[in-house]
C-alpha cells in the first residue's frame, strides 16, 4: 500500500516535471562540450541565442578543452569549445573516424593574463622568469622582485586548454613543477590567488576580479605589456591566444545558424561583454 | 425483508483427473520458474563484482600488452617516473607520487579516526547511561548518512581556512585537510563495527572480571576491549578500505597536486582523485584511458583484499564468541 | 578469557588505593573522544544549516537557475535527482528482494554456492565508488550501449553518458544494501507462520508471496529507503556516466543528461564562474540534499526500529 503511494507520488512528480518543461524541448539540442575559460561565453551565447531564437534548445557543459576533445572525438558532443588549437594527432583520430578532418572556427580571442595577490609588489614578469617560476626553479618571491617568501603556484587540470597552451608557449614543453596546486577552473585558480598573498596563478583575462593582472615582456629587454584590448589585437602581449569551435563536418543547418550568429556584430558583443576579444 | 440466499458450498476441490494434474502441473512449473528466477537475482550480484572485475581489468590491460600503449605507460616506467603529468608533448605517467599521496591521505585519516572512533565505541558501550548512548547513536547515524561530497565541500569552504590560520602552512589544501574530512567520514563505520563487537561480548566476562575487583575501567581495557578485538580490527579494516577508495573528499580538498614528499601540510593527489580528474578528458581507447583504468584496477584489487581480510577477522569473531 | 589471564591484568587489592585517577582520565578520555566526534558533526551541520537557511525559499526549489548559475533556483537538480534515483530503485529492489529471498529460503546455509554469494554481496559492499564509476563507463556505456547502437543502426544514442546507465551503476552500488536489510526483514518474519502456511499446503512460492513478504515490507522499505539515501549522494560514480551542470531542459528519456544535487554541490565549489555570487546558491544547495538525505535516513530508522522492537517482542 505505502509502496503504491511512494510510486504514485513518483509517477505525479514525473509528470509534473514533463509539464513544467513543455514545449522547450522539440528539437534535439545543440551540445557544445570543453574549455572551462569559455564556458562562461558559451553559456551567454545560448541563453541570448535561445531566447532570440525559442525551438532551438542548446547545453552548454564544461570540463576543459581536452574533454570536449574527446567528446568530438568520441561522438558525444556537436561541437567542442576549446582554448588551444587541437593536436594533429586529435585531429587523425577525427578524419579516421568520421571521413573529413574536423572544422575549426575561430570564436573568440583571450589573452591569457598572469595573476598576483593584490597587495604583491611584482608588477611584471618577463616570459623566461615566468617559465622559471612553473617549472620550479624560482621558489621564492624575492628572486622576481618581490618580499621574501615561498611561492605558491596555481594552475589548471591537464585537462584544460589553458594547461596545454601555457605549457607550450610559456614552458616551451617542459614539465611543470610538481608543487603546482592543480584547481579545476580559471575562477577556482583567481579565488585562490586572492586568498593567498604568496599565490600566483594563469588563465583567461576575463576572470581577473580580485586579483592583480601582471605585465609581462617578451624577452628582458621588450616592453612590459599589460592583456588589454589593443595589445592582444596587435599581437603586443606575448601571451595571447585564439578561442575556438571545433566541429566534425562542415556546420549546417541549426548548427550553422548558430555559429553565423556567433560570429555577428550580435555574438561578438557578447564576447566583450564577457571580458574576451572579439574574432575580428 | 432482508432475502437470505443460501449460498451454496463450493465444490470440493477434485484432486483426481485431468483438470487437477494441470494444475498440479501448471503450479509445479511456476514454483521451478520462480526459483530459477530467485536464483539469477541472487547471482546477480555475484555477476556484478565478477563483470567489475572483468571490465576494469579489460580496459587496463592495454597497459601490460598493447606495445603502443607500452610504449607510453610501460609497466617498468610507471614506478620509475618521478612525475605524472600525461598531457603533454611528452606524456609521463608515474605512480609513485599518486601512491605516496594515497598513502599519506589514508595515514593522516587513520590516526584522526581509529582513536575517534574506537574510544567513542567504548565510551557509547561501557561508560555512557542510557540516555546519553540513546543520544550519541543518532549523530553518529547522521554523520553517516552526510554524503561525501558535502563532506568535501565543508573541508575544502571552510575547514581548509581555518587549518590554514592554525597551523600557517603554506597550501591551503593538503593532505591534513582531506584527511581529516576523511576520518570523518570513516569514524561511523569504525564506531558501529566496534560498538556491535563490544556489545557482543558476554556479560559474564565483565561481571567476572567486576566481581574479581577490578573497576570498570579497568574491566573495559583490560577485558572487554581485548575480547571484542577481531570485531575492532574489522572495524578498522573496513574503514580502512573506505578511505583507500574514496573519492569526491580528496578531489575537492586534498590540492591535487602530484608531490612525492613526506610532508602531511603538501598539497596530494591520490589514485581515486586522478581517475575522477581526467577521465572526462580522456579519448576511449588511449593510452592514458587505459592508464586511469589502471589505476582504477589498483584500488579495486587493493580494496578487495583488504576486505578479504576483514571477513576473516568477522569470522573469527564470530566463531570465538560464540564458543564461549 | 582464563581467570588465571584475568587476575594477572589487574591491581592488587591489598595495595591501599587513593582515588582511581587512571579511571577517571580513561573514562574521561573516551567521553571526550565521543564529545569531539558531536562537536564536529554540530560545526557542520551549524555551518551549513546557518549559511544555507536564507536561500532555501520556496522559488529556489522550484525555478530553474538563470545567469550563469548565480540566481534562481535548481529544481532540474531536484528533478534528476529524483529520477535517477526512481530509475535506480526500479532496477535494484526486484533483484535485491529476489537475492534475499533466496537466500533466506531456498538456499542451504552451508552450501559452496550460498558462500559464494554472501562472499559476492560482502565484497561488492566494498568497491570504491569511482571503481563502479569506471564500470559504468567501461560497461554499460562503451558495452552495453555501444552494442546497442550497433545493432539498432544508430549513431550515438546508447553509447553515450545517460540517465539509463548511471541509475544501473547505482542500482548495483547499492545492491549489497538491499540484500542485507531484506534478509533482515525476511528474518524477522516468526517461523511459526512459515510452517502453518506450508503445512495448510501452501507451495513455497506461495508462502513467500502471501505470508512473509507482506510481513517483510517495512524491512525492504527500510533497505529501499537506505539505497535512495546513499543514491542521491553518491557522486563519484555518476561523474561520467550521465551527471552534467548546465541543462536548459529536464531529463525526458533514460538516454538524457541530467542535473543533479550532489554533482551541482562538487561543480559549484570547484568550477564555479563566480565564487562569490554563487556561494548562497552553493550552501542552498547543500542544505537541500542534507535535508532530502536525512529525511530518508530518519523514515529507513524509524522503519528499522519499529521492526526490530517486532522482532524483539516475539522473542
Amino acid at each position: 500500500m505505502r509502496r503504491r503511494l511512494v510510486f504514485y507520488l513518483a509517477g505525479l512528480l514525473l509528470v509534473a516535471g514533463l509539464t513544467h518543461c513543455g514545449g522547450a524541448r522539440r528539437a534535439t539540442p545543440i551540445t557544445i562540450k570543453g574549455s572551462d575559460t569559455m564556458v562562461i561565453l558559451g553559456q551567454r551565447w545560448a541563453e541570448a541565442y535561445m531566447a532570440a531564437h525559442p525551438g532551438t534548445v542548446i547545453q552548454v557543459t564544461g570540463g576543459g578543452s581536452g574533454t570536449g576533445v574527446a567528446a568530438l572525438i568520441n561522438g558525444t558532443t556537436d561541437i567542442a569549445q576549446s582554448s588551444r588549437s587541437m593536436k594533429d594527432e586529435e585531429k587523425a583520430q577525427i578524419q579516421a573516424k568520421s571521413g573529413q578532418p574536423p572544422v575549426e572556427i575561430l570564436v573568440a580571442r583571450d589573452g591569457l593574463a598572469v595573476y598576483v595577490h593584490e597587495s604583491s609588489p611584482v608588477r611584471e614578469f618577463s616570459l623566461g622568469q615566468l617559465r622559471d617560476l612553473y617549472t620550479g626553479k624560482i621558489t621564492n618571491w624575492k628572486q622576481v622582485g618581490g618580499p621574501d617568501a615561498s611561492i605558491t603556484l596555481y594552475g589548471r587540470e591537464n585537462n584544460s586548454g589553458t594547461y596545454v597552451y601555457f605549457k607550450e608557449h610559456v614552458l616551451d614543453e617542459a614539465d611543470f613543477a610538481a608543487a603546482v596546486q592543480t584547481l579545476p577552473g580559471t575562477a577556482a585558480v583567481v579565488n585562490a590567488v586572492a586568498q593567498d598573498p604568496r599565490g600566483i596563478g594563469y588563465g583567461g583575462a576575463a576572470y581577473a576580479k580580485g586579483v592583480k593582472e601582471v605585465a609581462i615582456k617578451a624577452d628582458d629587454a621588450g616592453p612590459a605589456v599589460l592583456p588589454t584590448l589593443e595589445n592582444v589585437n596587435s599581437g603586443a602581449y606575448p601571451i595571447s591566444r585564439g578561442l575556438f569551435y571545433y566541429v566534425r563536418k562542415a556546420p549546417e543547418g541549426p548548427i550553422e545558424d548558430f555559429i553565423d550568429w556567433v560570429l555577428s556584430p550580435e555574438g561578438q558583443k557578447l564576447v566583450t561583454e564577457v571580458g574576451y576579444f572579439p574574432a575580428r | 425483508m432482508t432475502i437470505l440466499h443460501a449460498v451454496a458450498p463450493p465444490p470440493p476441490l477434485d484432486h483426481s483427473g485431468r483438470a487437477a494434474t494441470t494444475r498440479r502441473r501448471a503450479l509445479r512449473l511456476r514454483e521451478s520458474v520462480t526459483a530459477f528466477l530467485l536464483r539469477v537475482c541472487a547471482f546477480s550480484a555475484v555477476a556484478g563484482l565478477l563483470l567489475i572485475m572483468v571490465f576494469v581489468f579489460r580496459e587496463a590491460l592495454p597497459v601490460l600488452v598493447d606495445p603502443v600503449t607500452r610504449h607510453e605507460v610501460g609497466v617498468s616506467r610507471i614506478f620509475a617516473t618521478p612525475l605524472w603529468q600525461p598531457v603533454g608533448n611528452l606524456p609521463k605517467y608515474g605512480l609513485v607520487p599518486l601512491v605516496v599521496g594515497t598513502l599519506k591521505v589514508v595515514l593522516v585519516a587513520m590516526v584522526v579516526a581509529v582513536p575517534l572512533g574506537i574510544l567513542s565505541a567504548v565510551f557509547a558501550s561501557e561508560f555512557a547511561p542510557t540516555r546519553i548512548r540513546e543520544a550519541l547513536k543518532p549523530v553518529i547515524e547522521i554523520l553517516a548518512g552526510i554524503p561525501s561530497v558535502v563532506l568535501g565541500f565543508f573541508a575544502l569552504i571552510v575547514m581548509a581556512s581555518w587549518l590554514q590560520a592554525v597551523t600557517g602552512s603554506p597550501s591551503r589544501l593538503n593532505a591534513v585537510n582531506a584527511g581529516i574530512a576523511l576520518a570523518l567520514g570513516i569514524v561511523p563505520t569504525i564506531f558501529s563495527v566496534s560498538e556491535d563487537a563490544l556489545r557482543a561480548v558476554p556479560r559474564s566476562f565483565r561481571e567476572a572480571s567486576l566481581a574479581l575487583g577490578a573497576s570498570p575501567w579497568q574491566t573495559a581495557w583490560n577485558v572487554t576491549l581485548p575480547a571484542a578485538g577481531a570485531g575492532v580490527a574489522a572495524g578498522i579494516l573496513l574503514g580502512l578500505a573506505r578511505a583507500v577508495g574514496e573519492t569526491m573528499i580528496v578531489l575537492m580538498a586534498s590540492g591535487n597536486a602530484a608531490i612525492t614528499s613526506g610532508d602531511v601540510f603538501d598539497s596530494v593527489r591520490t589514485l581515486s582523485a586522478t581517475i575522477a580528474a581526467e577521465m572526462a578528458e580522456v579519448v576511449v581507447g588511449s593510452p592514458h584511458y587505459a592508464a586511469l583504468f589502471f589505476l582504477g584496477a589498483i584500488l579495486f584489487v587493493t580494496t578487495f583484499f583488504i576486505n578479504v581480510f576483514a571477513g576473516v577477522f568477522v569470522e573469527r569473531l564470530r566463531r570465538r564468541l560464540a564458543g564461549a | 578469557m582464563t581467570a588465571d589471564a584475568l587476575t594477572t591484568r589487574l591491581p592488587r587489592l591489598d595495595k591501599a588505593r587513593s582515588y582511581d585517577w587512571s579511571g577517571f582520565g580513561f573514562t574521561a578520555l573516551t567521553a571526550f573522544a565521543a564529545l569531539l566526534v558531536v562537536l564536529m558533526v554540530a560545526v557542520i551541520m551549524g555551518n551549513i544549516a546557518f549559511f544555507g537557511w536564507r536561500t532555501v525559499t520556496w522559488e529556489f526549489v522550484t525555478a530553474a537557475p538563470r545567469e550563469g548559475m548565480t540566481a534562481g533556483g535548481i529544481f532540474p537538480a531536484i528533478f534528476g535527482t529524483v529520477a535517477l534515483v526512481i530509475l535506480m530503485v526500479v532496477a535494484l529492489v526486484p533483484f535485491g528482494v529476489g537475492a534475499a529471498i533466496y537466500l533466506h529460503e531456498y538456499a542451504r546455509p552451508d552450501a559452496w554456492y550460498t558462500r559464494i554469494v554472501r562472499f559476492a554481496v560482502n565484497n561488492l559492499a566494498g568497491v570504491p565508488s569511482i571503481v563502479f564509476g569506471l564500470f559504468g563507463l567501461g560497461f554499460f556505456i562503451q558495452f552495453v550501449g555501444r552494442s546497442m547502437d550497433r545493432a539498432l543502426g544508430l549513431d550515438v544514442v546508447w553509447g553515450q553518458p545517460a540517465l539509463l546507465w548511471a541509475a544501473l551503476t547505482l542500482a548495483l552500488l547499492n545492491l549489497p544494501v538491499v540484500i542485507v536489510t531484506a534478509e533482515e526483514a525476511l528474518r524477522t518474519v516468526p517461523r511459526e507462520m512459515r510452517e502453518a502456511s506450508l503445512a495448510l499446503g501452501a507451495t513455497r512460492w506461495q508462502t513467500i508471496r502471501y505470508v512473509l513478504l507482506p510481513q517483510a515490507v517495512p524491512g525492504i522499505l527500510t533497505g529501499a529507503i537506505l539505497s535512495v539515501s546513499r543514491g542521491a549522494g553518491e557522486v563519484a560514480p555518476i561523474l561520467f556516466t550521465g551527471a552534467a551542470y548546465f541543462l536548459p531542459y529536464l531529463p525526458q528519456s533514460p538516454t538524457d543528461q541530467f542535473m543533479e544535487l550532489g554533482y551541482h554541490v562538487f561543480v559549484l565549489s570547484t568550477q564555479s564562474p563566480n565564487v562569490d555570487a554563487t556561494k548562497p546558491i552553493l550552501y542552498g544547495t547543500v542544505l537541500v540534499l542534507l535535508l532530502l538525505t536525512f529525511l530518508l535516513n530518519l523514515t529507513a530508522i524509524l522503519l528499522r526500529s519499529r521492526m526490530r522492537a517486532r522482532l524483539a517482542g516475539r522473542l
